[in-house]
């Protein structure tokens, strides 16, 4: 047989080496295993490929897709199209970051840990906080992790989510809070955002508030008015925000949340179909200790030279096993590091214009899809940030449908979450898309809609 | 080495934002307003790259070196992968276009769940968990859904685990709200089944085990403990942190195992990426399917594949949308390129690590004298004691030989461990040569101990403060408040050892 391109040894390699442990065959070394659990037969797979074999199997795989460089997309509800610049590719694609592991041995890894140390920085001058992990999985699982701190810094037993928060997150902090014994309560949207009233009185004894700003409808809530509700009720007050808002809106931590969190892919990641991405998660000090995941702090060498290490180990899996703040072990440290090379590449004057340019196209797009194809914004009196829900006159899965013929993907049809909004549809505009790309929707739109 | 707010200067900038003619201005609520911008750096483009890759030259990854990180299978990441992953009809795809515009991705992952479903020997896949760990909580939510679907969630409560399981498993117990129950080693290195048979009941759950374990041992007593806890009602989760030991070898399904979780970082090649991203899908026995994450891949009539959300029983989601999908790209990719041949990657794992094993084991103590599966654990308690050497300073000197060191103080059984794993990549003479480093160390410890206490001597630090950084954390840059980066020059290295 052909020696596999990934493999090294020779038959004179392995002649010598099986000498010297001292068995005859390859199949020696398998005695350990009973016969009855030995697979005696060949995998059922399909024989091996060449490299350009399996590029020109996968590539045309990938050529079946209507992804964003093929169709004019206004898709958003969480993973946006957003520039990512040249620099992040090739950093990323560094084989020194690239086919590292954690750095558990920080002598050997200082690169990465200097990047994280640098990254953890970035997160909490955009969320105003004091302390952010290496990162966690995605948007959905961060808020799992922050209601298991919100748990443990408490000792209460109810979360409280807003329902113009992610259906995904909302979902996945379900499914984890049958483990963590958690109840989860839900707080509904009044036209688009959330009532304090409500959420005050539904914050009594709770552990926890999660709320998404801009929530998931794009609509900016009374966010300083539900972080003070929250505290009032004694709960800690955790916003899901968008990274690429916070050049335009203030920082959660500047107006009282005690945990900033979310999905970061909007800032350094492509969509890539839903991940890898990463999801940031970042505190006030005193809820250090109580982490999930790695943390990178700063110490100095034998030598007094500055250097970073892996920190509060403590707290993790490897060291208290049952009774560590969580199980996570690899995270998503290249697609945090994509995201600082990403913001590094913004600085603080493109962070802001990069926000004022997705509010300006929104508020452009909202305009022309009044004037020229005659829908009005759902939630006319809220304010928004990149994506606005547009009531589309019938169901607006069947309107996804017939502009999808026409070649744009004009948005998520939030029937698919939502009872009563069967006709609303959920309009993402970035910085990539041009004015004349919104013309197009609203004119695509003003034939299919209504 | 400056941090890059250190580089930073009021003005400069890398990226230039679109901002078309005749827009409406941008309109922001006062009280949301940004009172101050944040203090991101400012640098061009050219410092930007000039800094990470700095950073990089301070990093060490498998394609700087030989990486025996066990636990970890730090194999070669093909570089294909990278190319496939990044095509745009993937990278630029979103997660939420319609099925029939999606049907290349679908079909990835759908011929990836297949793959994965003969690896194990199991009978249906979800991709959805986004690591190990991720994998593990799943599992155990799907035992916990299948006992309540039988009217036993109260009833069993227990989770059994030896002493052997990497933290992971005892940390999910807790998060999936199970209690853990421990059972002990035995002299041969496996499960104790005396001690096991002792615990396993009725309100026992399920078992967690790694098989080859961390020791890089096959338990031998597999089909004894596949009768135990099957006799009971107790369900079986196999840790496939060590599946690279046995593809195409032997399947958990076949040992009996109802649920599984393949880290596709370790086994298929997903580059570790300083930490992550991973990629944790799981496996599972007929009896489990009903109960897996929504959505479903599935493959539909007439050959199209879709998403199917409506599963009554499922435990519901755990990550967002279907999963990590760029690395599914790269570790269907790498199945691909081996096929029915994974075998031959799993006996060339097993071939290396015991060439290595049986190179060192007269120089470290060796705690159970068995051949070994792709990795093997080793003790440098000998050392300690006649030398004060610990597993520790053998680590550090390996880095002035050029190696990153194996894992160490784990598993927790073994005092000093030393956990090796080479993995299939790798010359015969790069196994040499780190076999004659790690026995030039041992010399070392007994001629001139220092050289490994002082170690490393040529890295971009000297051994660092790891005790200071917890006590009292700095976790971000202070800015003007922050304690000046020492100006002082590094000490030359002066005892990097010869000829390497």
């Amino acid at each position: 047989m052909t020696q596999h391109p990934f493999l090294a040894l020779t038959d004179a390699d392995r002649e010598q080496m099986l000498a010297t442990i001292g068995v005859g065959s390859v199949d020696d070394l398998f005695g350990d295993l009973p016969e009855a659990v030995r697979f005696r037969r060949e995998l059922d797979l399909e024989p091996a490929l060449s490299e350009q074999e399996v590029f020109a199997h996968v590539a045309a795989l990938a050529e079946q897709n209507a992804d964003a460089s093929r169709e004019l997309s206004f898709l958003g509800a969480g993973i946006y199209d957003h520039y990512v610049p040249a620099v992040v590719d090739t950093i990323l694609q560094r084989g020194e970051f690239l086919t590292a592991y954690t750095p558990y041995q920080p002598e050997m890894s200082q690169g990465v840990l200097q990047a994280i140390f640098e990254y953890q920085t970035a997160i909490c001058e955009l969320t105003g906080m004091d302390v952010s992990n290496a990162s966690g999985y995605d948007g959905t699982s961060v808020a799992a992790d922050a209601c298991y701190v919100a748990k443990h810094a408490t000792g209460r037993t109810k979360v409280v989510v807003t329902e113009a928060t992610n259906p995904q997150v909302r979902q996945v902090v379900k499914t984890y809070a049958a483990g963590f014994g958690l109840e989860i309560v839900e707080v509904p949207h009044r036209d688009g955002t959330t009532d304090p009233d409500e959420l005050e009185r539904a914050a009594a004894d709770a552990a926890a508030v999660i709320f998404q700003q801009p929530n998931f409808f794009g609509c900016l809530e009374p966010a300083p008015e539900l972080v003070a509700r929250a505290a009032e009720a004694g709960a800690l007050p955790m916003v899901h925000a968008d990274l690429l808002s916070l050049g335009v809106l203030e920082a959660p931590g500047r107006y009282g949340a005690a945990l900033a969190l979310g999905e970061g892919q909007a800032a350094g990641n492509f969509p890539s179909f839903g991940g890898p991405h990463y999801g940031f998660l970042a505190a006030r000090e005193e809820f250090i200790r109580r982490m999930p995941g790695r943390i990178v702090g700063e110490t100095v060498d034998t030598a007094g030279e500055r250097g970073y290490v892996l920190t509060l180990q403590t707290r993790e899996q490897h060291i208290r096993r049952e009774k560590a703040t969580s199980n996570i072990t690899t995270n998503q440290t290249l697609l945090a590091l994509g995201g600082l090379v990403y913001l590094t590449w913004l600085g603080p004057q493109g962070l802001r214009e990069l926000g004022e340019t997705c509010l300006s196209l929104a508020t452009y797009a909202k305009q022309q899809l009044a004037e020229r194809a005659g829908l009005e914004p759902v939630f006319s009196e809220k304010a928004t940030f990149k994506e606005f829900a547009v009531r589309v006159g019938r169901n607006a899965r069947e309107v996804v449908a017939a502009a999808r013929e026409r070649g744009v993907h004009p948005g998520y049809a939030l029937g698919r979450d939502y009872e009563g909004l069967d006709d609303v549809l959920l309009v993402a505009v970035t910085e990539r898309r041009t004015t004349d790309e919104i013309d197009r929707l609203a004119d695509v739109l003003a034939e299919v809609a209504r | 080495m400056k941090l890059i707010y250190e580089k930073s200067s009021p003005g400069r900038r890398a990226s230039v934002i679109p901002r078309p003619e005749g827009l409406p201005a941008p309109e922001v609520p006062e009280e949301l307003r940004r009172s101050d911008p944040p203090r991101l750096p400012e640098v061009p483009e050219f410092e930007l790259v000039r800094h990470f890759t700095e950073l990089s030259t301070r990093n060490f990854g498998v394609d700087t070196g030989f990486y025996p990180l066990g636990s970890c299978t730090m194999k070669y990441n093909p570089r294909i992968n990278e190319r496939l992953a990044a095509l745009p009809g993937f990278a630029r795809l979103h997660p939420l276009q319609e099925e029939e515009g999606s049907q290349g991705t679908l079909e990835l992952m759908w011929r990836l769940q297949e793959i994965l479903a003969e690896v194990t020997g199991l009978d249906a896949v979800s991709l959805q968990p986004a690591a190990g760990s991720q994998g593990e909580l799943t599992g155990l939510m799907l035992v916990r859904a299948y006992f309540a679907s039988r009217g036993e969630a109260e009833q069993r409560r227990k989770v059994v685990i030896p002493d052997t399981a990497h933290g992971t498993n005892p940390a999910s117990v807790t998060m999936a709200g199970y209690e853990l129950t421990h059972v002990q080693t035995d002299a041969r290195g496996n499960i104790d089944v005396d001690d096991l048979r002792g615990k396993v009941d009725e309100h026992t759950a399920a078992l967690m085990l790694t098989n080859p374990s961390t020791l890089g041992l096959f338990d031998e007593n597999i089909e004894e403990i596949e009768r135990i806890f099957h006799g009971t009602g107790a369900l079986m989760y196999y840790d496939g942190a060590n599946l690279n030991a046995v593809c195409g070898i032997s399947r958990p399904g076949d040992m009996g195992f109802d649920v599984v979780h393949i880290n596709l970082h370790k086994t298929f090649s997903q580059p570790h990426g300083g930490g992550g991203p991973g990629g944790g899908p799981i496996a599972v026995r007929d009896i489990l399917e009903p109960f897996l994450p929504v959505p479903a891949v599935v493959r539909r009539g007439e050959g199209g594949f879709g998403l199917d959300f409506d599963r009554p029983q499922t435990i519901g989601k755990v990550r967002g949308f279907t999963g990590p999908f760029g690395v599914f790209v790269r570790s269907y990719a790498y199945i691909r390129m081996w096929g029915p041949r994974l075998r031959e990657m799993s006996e060339t794992a097993v071939l290396n690590a015991n060439y290595v094993l049986a190179r060192l084991k007269e120089a470290y103590d060796l705690p159970f004298d068995r051949l070994c599966m792709h990795e093997f654990v080793l003790s440098a308690r000998t050392l300690k004691r006649e030398h004060g050497c610990t597993a520790l300073d053998v680590a550090k000197r390996l880095m002035d030989y050029g190696f990153h060191p194996p894992t160490i103080y784990f598993p927790l059984i073994v005092p000093e461990a030393l956990m090796v794993e080479p993995t299939e990549t790798e010359t015969k003479e790069t196994l040499d040569a780190f076999c004659d480093a790690m026995l030039a160390i041992a010399r070392e410890a007994a001629a001139e101990p220092e050289l490994l206490k002082d170690a490393p001597h040529d890295r971009p630090v000297r051994r660092l403060d790891e005790v200071r950084a917890a006590k009292r954390p700095v976790v971000k840059y202070g800015f003007e408040e922050h304690p000046q980066a020492d100006a002082a020059p590094a000490p030359a290295a002066t005892q990097s050892p010869s000829g390497v």
